[in-house]
């Protein structure tokens, strides 16, 4: 039956997190905000420490139940995760993609890789020091339309040689120079054939010939380093191509990936809905505290400008919400999602984008100033919009779904 | 748990109703809105679908059915989505029968509920809205006021669906303890109904204006309590018919697109068109989400208005740029009657001004 309420236990879990995230994130969120590039180095030992050997992994299969029946509390992960995450971000957007974590490139390899793979790559986020792993797609010259990547990879006796460049690698910096992490570069094995040719191929930290060669300064979400990555004639092990040999013959590879997509969306989405309620949260506050009430049952000729656009604001985050979990739980009962995953995608970049810049305005010279965390979640929020697929890809998919076109047909 | 799935029960109850709908509703809408008159053979298969007896008790009558704000709510979408002024036609007893069954006394409840449980379409209404640009339903300007034990209305209202026919008028008044209901017969003295309306949409469906002047009823008459849970359950039922009208305009204009070319090709294939097409999707499938999460939350007995609200806010928006937006992808042949879109928008404005109809 329709049911909008939480199971007590990923209601316990987003409690526990929300309250790590209001007395862990919350006071340092400012600092890292102001000193870009640095460290929170105790903080992330502390969530290391918390979600080290864990199920935090958003895509793919888990590594702990590998093999073992499947149990019945797991079948909300998605679901799960989804609200995690938005707590988590709910305290600091950047701080939370900043986690050690397996992150995009774990769920590339969760998703994409042999169960060899999965050991030899995964296993590290069992034990040790913190790790991160990332996914390096986008070039210079190519963001929305990832099939024209020209990295390349060109096998060479026991090896794959990679080159090219890749920018905005989330992580990237933190998987490579900062711990014992990898990340999973997309690159062709054979330009002429287009999109059959691009594989994935994991590049672990120390390899020689990739370089971290820029750390970018951002609008937002600074406490996560967004790196450009240089690969020249960087060597790496036959058996990094993820996916088993059959992948080099087919366009398995990249499906496989491009799979991810549809359990990454809805956990990004996740990630504005913490923003989004982050500013609705300290708004609504601030309005009580002038005693101004919103009257949800007055009419519309009654209602002010102010309560008009505080319940559009609402309605917006909580659509973009159920979206969302609606998405999230399609996944967790092995339905395809792809259409719902989208969907709340372009919603919640979208929702969030709005919420939080009106939330500024509503809030005057209190939502300008560097005093109060506001202007930040809405500098937070505008990514949502567009990394993990534009608002305008995500339309695109969903149009291309909706009207039953392929991507010739449509573009 | 969360879930998004309707029990099977649900599903069977909206397929039949969604089948009724395709075959037998949609096809009428358009002469419907031209001509003003729904077939009295249409009317009557919609009677024995049981949308007004199914939560009248058995014992007075009806089936006995439980009234889910949820069922409402897939019940609705379906309705509206063939046709807003047939469904509300079919729907319009509602009107009497809801507020009867839900704050009524057992004497008021055996008295007026068994006339619509027979074999024909009875008809019942409810008189809610006032004539005037900033009506408010927590400040009626139609009064009731206590004189020698009975009650004497007083006042006009509008948007009233099948007045000239109806057995029975639930007029809402404000009394000295606050907003009321009272059980108007047939007939009765000082009630006063005018012309058939003529409005932008809803062309298929009668309403009318009436004057009350002096119309005394008994003080059993008298329906008072908190409508709160019944105004949010007509909030929600309001939001799903606009999901249906939403539906079919996307539908429409969607199927349209792929078909209708332009520059070599189908419409649909260019960003501007399939771009508008994805954000009404996805609207839609928004608006049903906070709608079916409002319906949920009064289902639980909870006070569910703020959702109720916001979703209703949320539908009345969403149903007139979704409208809007499909008379668009049409472009010339979307402002002619030959298609439906224009009917859906005449229709979708509507949300952002009806209120307190208790069809669910």
């Amino acid at each position: 039956m329709i049911d909008f309420e939480m199971s007590e236990t990923i209601e316990n879990a987003r409690k526990m997190v929300h309250m790590m995230a209001e007395q862990t994130m919350r006071p340092i969120a400012r600092e890292y905000d102001e000193r870009e590039h640095a460290d929170p180095t105790e903080w992330h030992e502390m969530m290391w420490g918390v979600s080290k050997g864990s199920d935090m992994v958003f895509g793919g299969k888990s590594e702990k139940k590998d093999g073992e029946k499947k149990d019945k509390t797991r079948s909300e992960r998605f679901l799960s995760s989804a609200v995690t995450i938005e707590e988590l971000s709910w305290g600091d957007a950047g701080l939370y993609l900043s986690i050690p974590n397996p992150g995009l490139g774990g769920a590339a390899v969760a998703a994409a890789g042999t169960p060899e793979q999965r050991k030899r790559f995964l296993a590290r986020f069992q034990e040790g020091k913190p790790k991160w792993a990332a996914m390096a797609i986008t070039e210079p010259g190519a963001g929305s339309d990832s099939a024209a990547i020209t990295s390349t990879a060109v096998r060479d006796g026991d090896h794959w040689v990679l080159n090219g460049t890749k920018i905005f690698c989330t992580s990237g910096q933190r998987a490579l120079d900062k711990s014992d992490g990898f990340v999973v570069v997309w690159a062709t094995v054979d330009k002429s054939v287009g999109r059959a040719g691009i594989k994935a191929f994991v590049v672990e930290a120390g390899t020689p010939g990739v370089h971290v060669t820029k750390v970018e300064d951002k609008l937002g979400i600074r406490a996560s380093d967004t790196a450009q990555l240089v690969l020249e004639d960087c060597r790496i092990p036959l058996d990094n191509l993820l996916g088993s040999a059959a992948v080099k013959e087919s366009t398995e590879g990249f499906k496989g990936v491009m799979a991810t997509f549809d359990a990454t969306r809805p956990a990004v989405a996740a990630s504005a809905l913490g923003i989004g309620r982050a500013a609705m949260d300290f708004v609504g506050d601030a309005l009580a505290k002038a005693g101004i009430t919103i009257r949800y049952d007055a009419p519309l000729s009654k209602l002010t400008a102010l309560e008009r656009d505080f319940m559009e604001m609402e309605s917006n985050l909580q659509a973009a919400r159920l979206l969302t979990w609606r998405a999230a739980w399609m996944m967790d009962h092995g339905l395809q999602n792809s259409l719902e995953a989208s969907m709340c995608k372009a919603k919640a970049g979208l929702a969030v984008t709005q919420v939080t810049q009106k939330a500024v305005e509503i809030l005057g010279p209190l939502g300008y100033s560097r005093k109060l965390l506001l202007e930040k979640w809405m500098r937070d929020a505008k990514i949502n919009d567009i990394f993990e697929g534009t608002q305008q890809i995500n339309l695109m998919i969903v149009a291309r779904r909706i009207l039953g076109y392929s991507s010739k047909e449509l573009n | 748990m969360i879930s998004f799935e309707p029990t099977e029960e649900q599903q069977q109850v909206r397929d039949a109703v969604a089948s009724f709908a395709t075959e037998q509703i949609r096809p009428a809408a358009r002469e419907a809105d031209e001509t003003g008159h729904i077939p009295g053979a249409l009317v009557q298969q919609g009677w024995e679908l049981g949308l007004v007896q199914s939560a009248i008790p058995e014992a007075l009558g009806g089936y006995g059915d439980q009234r889910l704000a949820i069922t409402s709510a897939l019940v609705c979408e379906e309705l509206g989505w063939a046709d807003l002024s047939i469904a509300l036609h079919m729907l319009a007893p509602r009107l009497a029968v809801y507020p009867i069954l839900e704050l009524g006394s057992d004497a008021q409840r055996q008295e007026v509920l068994p006339a619509y449980t027979g074999a024909q379409f009875a008809a019942g209404t409810a008189a809610v809205m006032e004539p005037r640009f900033n009506f408010d339903l927590a400040e009626l300007t139609t009064t009731a006021t206590r004189r020698n034990g009975d009650v004497v209305l007083s006042g006009s209202k509008c948007y009233v669906p099948l007045a000239a026919e109806a057995q029975h008028i639930l007029v809402y008044a404000r009394g000295e303890q606050g907003l009321a209901a009272y059980i108007v017969p047939r007939g009765t003295a000082g009630l006063s109904i005018g012309e058939r309306e003529q409005n932008m949409g809803l062309k298929g469906l009668a309403t009318y204006e009436l004057q009350l002047e002096n119309c005394r009823v008994p003080a059993s008459a008298e329906i008072a309590g908190d409508f709160t849970a019944l105004f949010n359950r007509s909030r929600v039922a309001l939001a799903s018919l606009a999901v249906g009208v939403a539906r079919a305009a996307f539908e429409y204009a969607r199927d349209y697109a792929k078909d209708r070319k332009a520059f070599g090709v189908a419409i649909g294939r260019k960003q501007a068109i399939a771009f508008m097409l994805a954000e009404m999707a996805i609207e839609i499938d928004a608006t049903r989400l906070l709608t079916w999460e409002a319906a949920w939350k009064i289902d639980r007995g909870e006070d569910a208005t703020r959702e109720a609200c916001l979703a209703r806010n949320y539908a009345a928006n969403m149903v007139l740029k979704v409208t809007d937006n499909a008379v668009q992808v049409l472009g010339g042949h979307g402002y002619i009657r030959d298609h439906l879109v224009e009917l859906f928008l005449r229709n979708g404005r509507g949300f952002a001004v009806f209120e307190g109809l208790a069809i669910a």
